[in-house]
Formats: C-alpha cells, structure tokens, sequence
C-alpha cells in the first residue's frame, strides 16, 4: 500500500494542490488535512505547504502555528513522523517551535520569485535520502520573508551536527545566514525549507524535476518503515 | 478594564531593512541627522483587572512577538 501523506490546508495557503500533486507523483497517497483539525486522519507524513495562512497577520506563520491541526503535527513530530514545511509551512514550523530559528524580511524588502539553484548538504533527512550530498538542483524561490535568521548558538548547532539541509547557491538572495535555505530537526524527520520543491516535479510545469527527490525520498523512508515493522501503527 | 500597551520590535542584532528604507527616506524630505530608524508593532489592548503583569509578558512573549528575532515592552497606561 502505498504511503499517506497529508497536506494541510490553511485559510490563506497557496501550495497545497502542487504539494499533492508531488506526493502522489512520488508514489504516496495525499491526504488533505484542514487547520481546524486536530485529527491527522492516519497520515504516515505531513507537508506544510506555502501560502500566506491567515494572511501572514501578525508575523508570517504565527497565527497558524497555534491551530490545531500544529498541535498534532507536533505530537506526531515527536513520535518521529517526518514533516515537511515549505516556504510558509517553514515559516509555520519555526513559529511553532519544531524548527529553531526564524524567517523575516528579504533584505532589500523585494519579493522575490525565480527559479533558484540549491545544494543539498544533508542526504541523512527522511526528506533527502534520494539526493547526493552535494546534489546542485533547480527549484522557484517565491517569497517577501525568506531570510533565515538565528543565534550564533543555533546556527554552530545546526552546522556542526549537519542539519543544514539546503543553501543557496551563489549566495543568498534573501541574505539568509550562512546562505541557509532549509534546515532539519535534530532527528532528521523534521525539515522547513523556503525554495518550492512541489514546483519543480516535472519539466512542463517547472524549472526542472529536481524538487521531486524530497517526496520520493519520504515515501523510501516510510516504506522503510512499513516494511521492518508487522504491526502497522 | 485596563489599557495596555504591548511595543515589539526587531532584536539589535537583526538586520531591519525596513528601517533603514525609512532612514534613507528621510534626508530626501529634508530632514537630517537621524543615523538609525528601527521599525517595529505596537499593540493596543484592553484588558480585564483580573489579568497580571505576568500573564501579559506571557502573552507577549508567545504571540505577539517571536522571542527568537524580536524583544518586547509591556506598558500599562
């Protein structure tokens, strides 16, 4: 059977029917999961796909980080459910304290929207498994507040334990620290990043398919899973 | 009821470029001699009697601003 990957639905979320789309072309069975929930309907992963949810009031991804549907994400994020949050969902996970650090306003306050090239620096994710380290992929860059900011403290962390998972490539055009486009959790099963991967799975419609790797990547992880363990649950 | 005043704005050491679009702008009305404008959120709120100082900071500090990137004041008036 294949695996159940959830994506949720914010007021305000623009991604969430691309981010299906590339769960179900990496092979898994999308799952759509609304805000208002608290109920995760079974999902073996999570995406927290981009938009602007509630409007970015407040700061972007605050409102959202506090909903119910966050709180079960984060429950089952501790349980070692792999979570993906992209460009707003990253936003979101931050907020919600699942990923450390923040993401505030592109330096020189431009919006920006173009295809963008990445290198992967961790393969060791439930999102990444199927890439090189030092894989270069092209995937769309589209946001106003995608300037990855954290202490000095965080940042020896998450580069001395390799949990910086994506950089920009020719530095940051946001003025990221560190050139950092995504980041994973301490286990892995975590990862935020701002560039689109959902938008990049297939050459008529995007860049490249490069983004295509981080859901086949998780569908390999909770195959994995499936396979090494009889009970399912 | 009380008024209360909660002001955030960007920790020191966060790089605020909508402040200094707004301290650029300034020298081309005219107005000089202003080396650094920081921009933040201020909030107004009205609150019960029954709700603490404490409880305010805790507000603040969970939602109206992001501990990790920005610091804050609680005022009442």
């Amino acid at each position: 059977m294949s695996p159940r990957i959830g994506v949720i639905t914010f007021p305000g979320t623009l991604d969430d029917v691309d981010a299906a789309r590339a769960a179900r072309y990496a092979g898994a069975q999308p799952v759509a999961l609304w805000h208002a929930d608290d109920d995760l309907r079974g999902v073996d992963a999570v995406v927290v796909p981009g938009g602007f949810a509630y409007g970015d009031y407040l700061r972007a991804g605050a409102i959202a980080a506090h909903q119910p549907v966050l709180r079960a994400v984060a429950d089952a994020a501790g349980r070692g459910m792999p979570v993906l949050g992209i460009c707003n969902g990253f936003q979101i996970l931050c907020e919600a304290g699942l990923l450390p650090g923040a993401l505030v306003r592109n330096v020189g306050l431009h919006f920006i929207c173009r295809d963008q090239w990445l290198r992967v620096d961790s393969s060791a994710t439930a999102w990444t498994t199927r890439y090189a380290p030092g894989a270069e992929i092209l995937v769309p860059l589209k946001s106003g507040e995608g300037r990855y900011v954290a202490d000095a403290a965080t940042l020896a962390e998450l580069e001395g334990e390799g949990r910086v998972v994506f950089r920009y490539l020719g530095g940051a055009p946001n003025g990221a620290v560190h050139d950092i486009a995504g980041i994973a959790s301490a286990d892995g099963r975590v990862v935020g990043l701002m560039p689109h991967p959902e938008h990049a799975i297939d050459p008529l419609t995007g860049p490249s398919a490069d983004g295509l790797d981080v859901f086949g990547s998780a569908v390999d992880a909770l195959l994995s899973v499936a396979s090494t363990s009889p009970v399912p649950g | 009821m009380a008024r209360v005043v909660v002001d955030v704005v960007l920790k020191r050491e966060i790089l605020d470029p909508q402040g200094q679009a707004i301290a650029r702008a300034l020298p081309r009305l005219g107005f000089a001699g202003v080396h650094d404008v920081r921009a933040g959120k201020h909030f107004e709120l009205d609150v019960a009697e029954t709700v603490d100082d404490a409880e305010l900071h805790r507000m603040a500090g969970e939602l109206f601003a992001n501990p990790v990137i920005e610091d804050w004041t609680v005022r009442r008036l």
